[in-house]
């Protein structure tokens, strides 16, 4: 065999597996803009959907005329709550157990609410027609400030819940009041404090941001009368979940739903939900009989789908006076918008935010959360981040530094002595995980050698000086971040989408040539499914990678998963693919020792064939097995040579990573310019380096922005300020700095592979890192916290403010 | 809507159609060319999604009408690659460099940094952040397009080095 007498090296080379910085499959697509997102879809008679949204934050509907936008040339439908009320749609169940309105016919709850949905014969009439439909309201006062939510002369927004005093999580205090969440030990929590020898307190708020993937949210719908069958392409990051929530809510039968999910251009938790475009592009597909394509605009994308963070989280560390934490008590308040559409598995309204504990050993800690309404746009969709888990990581990271400074401790050194030590994993948090694994020392202590980090701190004593002398305007920040996340949701245990278990699957199927089709439940947005489960599945079965085509997606073939977010694809899905994997290699190994004539415990797997135990010469490839599988079985056995997993983890993982921060900034400008970004993740085995160093980049890029200028804003009559790009940060490559990245690996020991997921850790490490780095810069001169985002005129507001203005 | 004809050239080929005079010229390429490479992101011009080439310059299509292009020489990533298939060098260093992601920039950004590579044969890293700015990226975080761009620029370089010999 000529495969067989190549070097081991060489074998492996070819199939380009684990490890390897396989070049992307998408790519050749992608570069010839021949890639399949929903907007390309063309269908014979498809028509085009609008919707008219209200101008007003909060308003009574006194009336709805839609008879000027009925009248337009070319508009086929106008659809409004009344009729949707007989198809009981005018009202939809969120993922976090809330009700939404799809079309508002009573009143309206934040501006862009959508009121009318029109249909025409092309996108230009319908964007006309609904400017057509005429809305008579009656304004009612705003609630706006998350803080007078609860009070006692708050207007009531929910009438339709505001005599219900038990939410879907507990007890409701206030009509405005959606949850109170509570986790960890209260009393020991509380006597902690009171014996604290030192102890810090402040109030750390993570403002309202948006995801905004460049490709808006879309969906083209179209309904068979004849055979009674839905098919939706859409931009769904969880396809499987869409078709069994559209059969629940529909009456339609799932298996007669077919909900494809094609290219996605960007998700970061935006597509996760379902919204009411998706809802009434069915429901215009059925009534008009022809297909209708619904494609938000960005102005719609930012003033109503899917918020992110909105969370303002008072953080209390009690400590020894040598800098050893004995105590964590957090409260949040939430601010959910107009409906409770938070993207969590159902049993966790605040998401995982009890990882706020971070890489700290705290012996007690207490959390509570309160969610809330107010009048502005639903969501609180975990952008790239798992879900709460960026905002817990803000939260214990701006904390530790906050006591750093306090104690006069160095920021890095406060860390270090707090840090859950190796021999610790796995170890029990005192807001109830199991930290699968981790090495935080290691981590830490490569990272402050690479950045150089106490001839940083030399550097920045000596500018400190120069500034006090008046000799320079310029400040230097050092920012520390150490974060652990929670990722890979979930054990079923715990975690669950409206009743469906978080597990995940991969379906595998080796032809006779050895060419591999497989199917996962997850789905792409960009992180490059196609070319890693590829490579895991060359690495566990031999074939090469370029002999694997992945397809997810849809819900006909694909096999059921819960879909893409909250870095649960390797976690799960890559899990389930090495499971469906090893299932496969055991049925090989079978038909190799038949082949081979001897008994299947005699033989071994090696690269890309069996060979006979001690006798090297003896050897079937995996191509030949693959082959021999539908032709040469052995007796008993089936023909074929394929396999299905769904994989439920028994725990989550949790990558780690620090990052460090160098940032000059202009005191008269406000200015702040990162200098040097150094990036070390450990997320286990790491499957195409190239890809987890492209969603370092990216996800580091997002944590710029939003620590350095993201805001979605709102004034006092509840308007969103700038909802377009012209206003909404988005660093262009001017702006973004260069990254460095670096890495240990602490294999997961729970997962086949050892991975742990990356994408969303530079999001979650990044922006912490970033404010901590302005901070840093400000400390010396006595400021405690500045809140984000650090744009230049917060920056300068921030300088004046301690006086630094001329 | 009355209809205007207009007569246009987009990847070498001519183009006759009629549009109404608000169609935007995204659209026209999208919808009526069925030339879906280009993308809209932003309606704003801000994204640059939506960049094609129009008579030797870079133009987000989404601002730009149909009725303009009349007469205009246009090119798409659909007409970049040589007529045998081959790819253009930007082409590959894209795929080869790891700039790109969800792909949905990518067909607006490589056409941009076309342009830029005729404007400025050999770009210094700063002056391909500076050329490519009015594009945006959510994925790669640009470090890696820009790679891309410059190992394009070196291949290109090479091969027409290589031609005059």
């Amino acid at each position: 065999m000529n495969e067989v007498s190549e070097t081991r090296a060489a074998r492996e080379e070819k199939l380009q597996g684990i490890g390897c910085r396989r070049k992307r499959i998408e790519d050749i697509r992608f570069t010839q803009g021949k890639g399949n997102y929903v907007d390309d879809l063309k269908l014979p008679g498809m028509l085009f959907g609008d919707f008219h949204r209200s101008p007003y934050a909060h308003a009574r509907i006194r009336r709805i005329d839609t008879t000027k936008a009925r009248a337009l040339a070319g508009v086929v439908a106008v659809l409004t709550a009344t009729d949707l009320k007989p198809l009981k749609l005018d009202w939809m169940p969120t993922l976090a157990g809330d009700v939404q309105a799809v079309l508002a016919g009573e009143k309206v709850l934040f501006q862009g609410q959508e009121i009318a949905f029109v249909v025409a014969t092309d996108r230009y009439i319908a964007a006309d027609a609904a400017d057509l439909v005429e809305v008579e309201y009656e304004e009612l006062p705003p609630l706006v400030d998350p803080f007078r939510s609860m009070a006692p002369d708050a207007p009531i927004l929910r009438e339709d819940i505001a005599d219900k005093t038990e939410g879907a999580h507990g007890k409701r205090r206030h009509p405005n009041h959606i949850f109170t969440w509570e986790v960890g030990d209260r009393e020991a929590t509380d006597q902690a404090f009171r014996v604290a020898e030192v102890s810090v307190k402040q109030l750390i708020s993570y403002q309202r941001v948006h995801p905004s993937p460049l490709e808006t949210c879309q969906a083209v719908a179209s309904f068979d009368k004849i055979k009674g069958e839905l098919t939706v392409w859409g931009t769904f990051q969880a396809p499987h979940v869409v078709r069994t929530v559209g059969a629940i809510l529909s009456g339609i039968p799932e298996h007669k739903i077919h909900i494809i999910a094609p290219d996605i251009g960007g998700g970061f938790g935006n597509k996760v939900g379902v919204y009411p475009g998706y809802v009434c592009a069915i429901v215009a597909s059925i009534v008009t009989g022809k297909p209708v394509k619904w494609v938000e605009d960005r102005i719609e994308n930012l003033t109503a789908t899917a918020f992110a963070r909105d969370y303002h989280m008072t953080a209390e560390i009690a400590a020894t006076r040598e800098g050893k934490v004995t105590g964590l008590r957090v409260h949040v308040l939430a601010d959910h918008g107009a409906f409770d559409a938070c993207a969590d598995p159902s049993k966790w309204p605040a998401g995982f935010f009890n990882i706020v504990t971070g890489s700290y050993d705290f012996p007690v800690a207490h959390v509570t959360v309160d969610g809330v309404y107010t009048n502005k746009a639903p969501g609180g969709v975990a952008y790239r981040c798992s879900f709460r888990v960026t905002e817990a990581a803000y939260c214990i990271e701006r904390a530790m530094d906050i006591l750093a400074h306090k104690l006069g401790v160095d920021p890095a050194e406060i860390r270090v002595r707090n840090f859950i030590r190796r021999e610790q994993f796995p170890y029990h948090s005192a807001l109830g995980w199991e930290y699968d694994s981790g090495d935080y020392h290691t981590a830490m202590k490569k990272a402050l050698e690479a950045v150089g980090y106490q001839a940083l701190r030399t550097e920045q004593g000596a500018k400190q000086e120069k500034f006090r002398r008046g000799e320079t305007r310029e400040l230097m920040g050092i920012g520390v971040s150490f974060f652990t996340e929670i990722v890979g949701a979930g054990p079923s245990k715990n975690c669950d989408i409206l009743g469906i278990a978080m597990f995940d699957s991969a379906e595998i199927r080796v032809h006779p040539t050895g060419a591999i089709i497989a199917r996962m439940g997850t789905k792409s947005q960009g992180q490059g499914h196609e070319t890693t489960y590829a490579q895991i599945i060359a690495s566990e079965l031999g074939i090469p990678a370029d002999n694997v085509m992945v397809e997810e997606g849809n819900t006909d073939t694909a096999p059921y998963g819960l879909g893409t977010y909250g870095s649960r694809s390797t976690p799960t899905a890559a899990a389930a693919t090495a499971a469906a994997c090893r299932k496969i290699r055991a049925k090989a190994q079978m038909i190799a020792a038949h082949l081979l004539e001897v008994h299947h415990d005699d033989v071994e797997f090696d690269i890309d064939s069996f060979r006979v135990k001690g006798m090297p010469e003896r050897v079937k490839t995996m191509k030949e097995v693959a082959w021999a599988a539908y032709n040469a079985v052995p007796p008993g056995l089936e023909p074929g040579l394929e396999a299905v997993s769904y994989y439920d983890p028994p725990n989550m993982t949790y990558p780690f990573g620090a990052y460090i921060c160098v940032m000059d900034i202009d005191v008269d400008t406000g200015v702040a310019k990162v200098r040097r970004f150094y990036a070390l993740d450990d997320c286990g085995t790491r499957i195409n380096p190239m890809i987890i160093e492209g969603q370092v980049h990216g996800g580091l890029t997002e944590a710029f922005a939003i620590a350095m200028g993201q805001e979605i804003a709102y004034d006092e009559m509840g308007n969103l300020k700038g909802p377009s790009f012209m206003d909404f940060f988005l660093p262009t490559a001017v702006e973004t700095p260069h990254w460095e990245t670096d890495h240990t690996v602490t294999p997961s020991p729970h997962h086949p592979i050892g991975a742990k997921g990356v994408g969303e850790s530079p999001n979650v490490g990044g922006v912490p890192a970033f404010s901590n780095a302005v901070n840093d810069a400000f400390a010396f001169l006595g400021a405690t916290h500045i809140q984000m985002p650090h744009d230049p005129w917060r920056v300068w507001k921030a300088a004046e403010a301690l006086g630094l203005q001329k | 809507m009355a209809k205007t004809a207009i007569s246009l050239t987009v990847n070498g080929e001519k183009v006759e159609a009629l549009v109404e005079p608000r169609t935007l010229l995204i659209h026209f390429l999208r919808e009526q060319l069925s030339l879906t490479g280009a993308h809209i992101g932003c309606e704003t011009s801000h994204c640059g999604a939506c960049t094609v080439d129009m008579d030797g310059q870079s133009v987000k299509s989404c601002t730009v009408f149909a009725v303009q292009a009349d007469g205009a020489d246009l090119r798409t990533i659909e007409g970049l690659a040589a007529p045998d298939g081959t790819l253009h060098a930007l082409q590959n260093a894209f795929r080869e460099w790891h700039g790109l992601q969800c792909g949905f920039c990518t067909p607006g950004m490589i056409m941009r940094a076309w342009r830029l590579l005729q404007e400025n044969p050999h770009p210094s890293e700063a002056e391909i952040r500076f050329g490519i700015a009015g594009n945006l990226c959510r994925c790669t975080g640009y470090q890696n397009i820009v790679h891309a761009i410059s190992a394009a620029a070196a291949t290109i370089a090479g091969a027409s080095k290589e031609a005059a010999e």
